[in-house]
């Protein structure tokens, strides 16, 4: 089971990672996103033990259930990245809005220095 | 005083919903956040004071003992560095006020502002590794809201880049995060050091790279620091100047206190000093290339923080104190030197160096303010740059670290040498036009920084005893885990 997990773990970010080098902002963003994921599913991992859900009540024995430290952690995570996420989507709508195109540009410098060296050669 | 550390953070939270209940009611909001951060500013103070005399205070959130619940933790190397930090945030609201409705600097600026603040107090305050990422996104979010408030093409372009490296950081310390808690078991850091100190070696240099890593992308560590001077110049310059006093010091504040709790060593780290040296030599060079104000001074930012690592670099409780001291010296100029950039911006509708000149005839006052700043920052004497270099440079030639010692003096010069720049290009030379001009307030609040870092410098005798304090708990880690962990 843990080994299934694991393998969709890496899946994730191997996947998450080739988006994040595309030029398109909008895939940049659905990497970033599976790079979140992999990572949540990452904590669940790291759970010190399975079992009942980890709620307490009369009868339940506190040996018996999960670890629920993992699975309040990744809440937090998936509540903060679903965020950023969010004002990510609005900061490319944004960019689409005054460029016209989803690309992501050039870096100013380097441009800069692409230019120079034209010039000087 | 326990019961001051979760007002600190609360309190600005609490004042971020107040405003946003006010609206666009300007006077009443400007009053609330103006009592809340110079309150936090005097609670840090009290705090300091406090734990110098009294030791490290800690606070159970939910009263769950530790280490079930979450700790909040202040020993004198947070409070220090907490003090300093909210009285850079007064500063700069008070500067920003000055600026409202003209650099764009609108009523949503304060809510912003106070969730900024609450970030900045809960990271440095907290005593949980998963609760530090808590504080990190908070500060974060805030930050990215706060560079693209004038969402021009300019803007959204720097801070895309800023939002994606920070999302991945963010992802990898989750990742550090499960790692960490799967070979331990545990989130708070004082029985986090318990408990490493008994795991396999190779595991815990995995984690240590991982934070080092993770935490050098907030603090623009060398090679991780091209995002920085990319985004931090487009903003305005309230913004700026609190991003470039704070934000990467608390990366730094978060290394210096995850190396030496969670791996305590004694001997100098090559690799952390060959990283300050690259950070440092990196920056400077950066910064000599760069023909606009606020962007040399950005990459002077990634310079700076090389100095830091050196002195967490050296491990000794001396190399601690240096660069507690450096912190401290650091977050303050570094505030005021942007400030100053923004009243040259203000001047000029600019900061390009092409566009500015004479300043010094026109606005003398301006001029004085910025040269004791810029020769502080490069470590001339009699200034608090210097207390903090010589601090440092001792250090590393009583342990023998010659070529590191070596480099920082070398970047000092060149420092030097890219504020002669500014100061030749903005100050002396031919009067250009200038449009604007700035206003008194903002002046005067820039001449408050100045005297808070000349004040460093006189008062560098009892300074330099505290941090040597604060490094001696840094340096002893069972301080720490005593203070949260009790007798066991």
């Amino acid at each position: 089971m843990s080994l299934v997990t694991l393998l969709l773990v890496s899946i994730l970010f191997g996947a998450g990672t080739f988006l994040l080098l595309q030029r398109s902002l909008a895939k940049i963003i659905i990497g970033l996103g599976l790079i979140s994921h992999g990572a949540n599913l990452f904590i669940m991992l790291s759970s010190t033990r399975s079992g009942a859900p980890p709620v307490l009540s009369d009868g339940v024995d506190p040996a018996s259930v999960a670890d629920p430290l993992p699975q309040a952690m990744v809440l937090t995570a998936i509540v903060i990245t679903f965020g950023v996420t969010a004002f990510l989507l609005a900061l490319a709508l944004r960019s689409y809005l005054l460029t016209g195109s989803d690309e992501v540009e050039d870096d100013l410098e380097d441009r800069r220095i692409a230019q120079h060296a034209v010039e000087h050669s | 005083m326990s019961w001051l550390l979760p007002i600190l953070v609360s309190a600005p939270l609490v004042g971020a919903a107040l405003t946003l209940v006010l609206g666009r009611r300007l006077v009443p909001q400007r009053i609330a956040t103006l009592t809340i951060v110079s309150g936090t500013a005097t609670g840090s103070l009290a705090l300091l004071l406090h734990v110098d005399d009294q030791g490290p205070v800690t606070a159970q959130m939910g009263g769950w003992p530790a280490p079930l619940g979450i700790t909040l933790i202040a020993d004198r190397f947070s409070a220090i560095v907490l003090t300093v930090s909210t009285l850079m945030l007064l500063a700069v609201l008070v500067y920003a006020m000055a600026q409202l409705g003209r650099d764009a600097v609108d009523w949503w600026f304060h809510t912003k502002y106070l969730t900024l603040t609450a970030g900045v107090t809960l990271s440095l305050l907290t005593g949980d590794l998963f609760n530090l990422f808590v504080g990190f996104e908070v500060m974060l979010v805030s930050s990215y809201v706060l560079l693209t408030v004038r969402s021009t093409e300019r803007e959204i372009r720097s801070t895309m880049s800023y939002v994606v490296i920070n999302l991945l950081a963010s992802a990898l310390f989750l990742v550090t995060i499960a790692f960490t808690y799967g070979i331990s078991g545990t989130m708070n850091l004082a029985d986090l050091a318990v408990r490493l100190s008994e795991v396999d070696p190779a595991a815990r240099d995995t984690l240590s790279m991982l934070m080092i890593v993770v935490f050098g992308i907030k603090a623009a560590l060398f090679p991780l620091f091209m995002w920085l001077p990319d985004s931090y110049p487009t903003a305005p310059t309230p913004v700026t100047a609190i991003f470039a006093g704070l934000l990467t010091k608390v990366g730094v504040f978060v290394i210096i206190r995850t190396q030496t709790l969670l791996f305590p060593s004694d001997e100098p780290s090559t690799l952390l000093l060959f990283v300050a040296g690259a950070t440092m030599t990196v920056g400077v060079l950066g910064a000599i290339a760069q023909n606009d104000v606020k962007r040399i001074l950005s990459f002077h930012i990634v310079s700076q923080i090389g100095y830091m690592i050196m002195g967490l670099g050296l491990l000794s409780v001396a190399g601690l104190a240096a660069a507690v001291l450096y912190i401290t010296h650091h977050i303050i100029v570094k505030t005021g030197l942007f400030l100053v950039a923004g009243v040259v911006e203000a001047e000029y509708g600019g900061g390009g160096l092409d566009r500015t000149g004479g300043l010094l005839h026109r606005r003398p006052v301006v001029a004085a303010l910025f040269l004791p700043l810029a020769l502080s920052l490069a470590g001339i004497p009699p200034f608090s740059g210097f207390v903090a270099k010589l601090a440092l440079v001792q250090e590393g030639l009583a342990l023998g670290q010659g070529a590191i010692v070596a480099v920082s003096l070398a970047v000092s010069v060149l420092t030097l040498f890219s504020m002669t720049k500014i100061w030749g290009a903005t100050f002396w030379g031919e009067e250009k036009e200038s449009s604007g001009s700035a206003g008194r307030l903002e002046i005067a609040t820039t001449g408050v920084v100045l005297a808070l870092s000349l004040a460093v410098a006189v008062s560098a005798g009892p300074l330099s005893e505290l941090s040597l304090r604060a490094a001696a708990d840094l340096k002893d880690p069972a301080v720490y885990v005593a203070a949260v962990l009790g007798g066991r």
